[in-house]
């Protein structure tokens, strides 16, 4: 088997995350227009996109910024709300592990959850020698269209029609992702642990649920794993 | 607040980011890791997918909703048997989006 060329890739990369983009141009459109609603100077805007790029700690940030907390305040909320990004960095670290250090730096800052999702997709099918350039094409697609989106959300102060229910791309681009990784039992107990922790802890601030739920799933797989490998060695015995 | 200390929120919000999105490829190194910890790195796609999904089927404003006022739900379900069956991702988000548009109009 030979190895797809770099820019295969880089188009794969680019042309794989193009059902997130129904739901991640709605989202930068509405932040650029909350963050000037909220009294952020426009080219401010555009610098949480630029320099933050991440949806979710922005839309809270930007709120914290118009109701006038502390900036000391926003940054650790940033910093609580964007914890979950260490789960994506501890599951990629591995495939990256031979990459030279300017990759690392460059895929890092580009790791979104949607970028996560789509590189974890990747990594599961095989012929890897290339594939960082696969990731390199989503994160840079993802950025640019995050840049772009939230331009025209600062520029038209845009509110989208209520009933297009584009946002909802997001978690049906997840849910088809997530087939694919429920190989066996212990990751299946891993998916429906983090599923219903999730929901149980639905009411936790700063996505905290979600940290907390995936955190106890990973031990859920882990333990799950270790007894039915107990179970077949006392079979096999 | 003022413009100076909102580019500063920008600045250190930024430099958090990345530090967490740096920290295991580039921070920490690998070899330090403990094995049970490089044993459970392949649960956490399913768990974080599921975790993200989830809640956004089921939870409406942040309460349960189990009922079939609840559209997301069933067009969720439409798209999950999608998903298992055609295994395609742009069937999956179709088949969803189609179905929730159409659950509206009725």
């Amino acid at each position: 088997m030979t190895a797809s060329p770099p820019h295969r890739e880089f188009l794969a990369g680019v042309r794989d995350q193009l059902p997130l983009l129904l739901g991640v141009v709605p989202f930068g459109l509405i932040f650029g227009a909350l963050a000037i609603s909220a009294g952020v100077p426009p080219l401010a805007a555009q610098g949480f996109s630029l320099v933050i790029f991440a949806g979710s700690a922005q839309f809270i940030a930007a709120t914290m910024v118009g109701s006038g907390a502390l900036p000391g305040v926003v940054v650790f909320t940033i910093l609580i709300v964007n914890l979950r990004h260490a789960l994506y960095s501890a599951s990629l670290a591995p495939h990256l592990a031979h990459l030279p250090r300017r990759w690392k730096l460059a895929l890092s800052w580009l790791l979104t959850d949607e970028a996560f999702a789509m590189a974890s997709a990747r990594y599961r099918r095989g012929e890897l020698a290339q594939a960082h350039w696969h990731m390199l094409g989503t994160g840079m697609a993802l950025w640019a269209s995050w840049q772009v989106s939230t331009s025209l959300g600062i520029a038209l102060g845009t509110r989208l029609p209520e009933n297009l229910p584009l946002d909802f791309a997001l978690p049906l681009t997840f849910l088809a992702i997530l087939r694919p990784t429920l190989v066996d039992g212990p990751s299946r107990a891993a998916a429906a642990a983090g599923g219903l922790l999730a929901v149980l802890l639905g009411g936790l601030p700063f996505k905290l649920g979600l940290v907390v739920a995936s955190l106890a799933a990973v031990a859920i797989g882990l333990a799950v794993e270790q007894l039915s490998g107990r179970r077949e060695a006392e079979g096999n015995a | 607040m003022p413009e100076g200390s909102i580019w500063l929120v920008v600045g250190l919000g930024g430099l958090v980011t990345y530090l967490i999105r740096l920290s295991f490829i580039v921070v920490i190194p690998q070899e330090r890791l403990p094995a049970t910890f490089r044993r459970a790195l392949r649960f956490i796609p399913p768990a974080v997918l599921a975790s993200i999904v989830l809640p956004e089927l089921v939870l409406r404003d942040g309460a349960l909703a189990l009922s079939p006022d609840n559209h997301r739900l069933l067009a969720g379900l439409v798209a999950a048997l999608v998903a298992w069956r055609l295994r395609s991702t742009w069937l999956t988000i179709g088949a969803g989006l189609l179905a929730l548009i159409l659950l509206s109009l009725l």
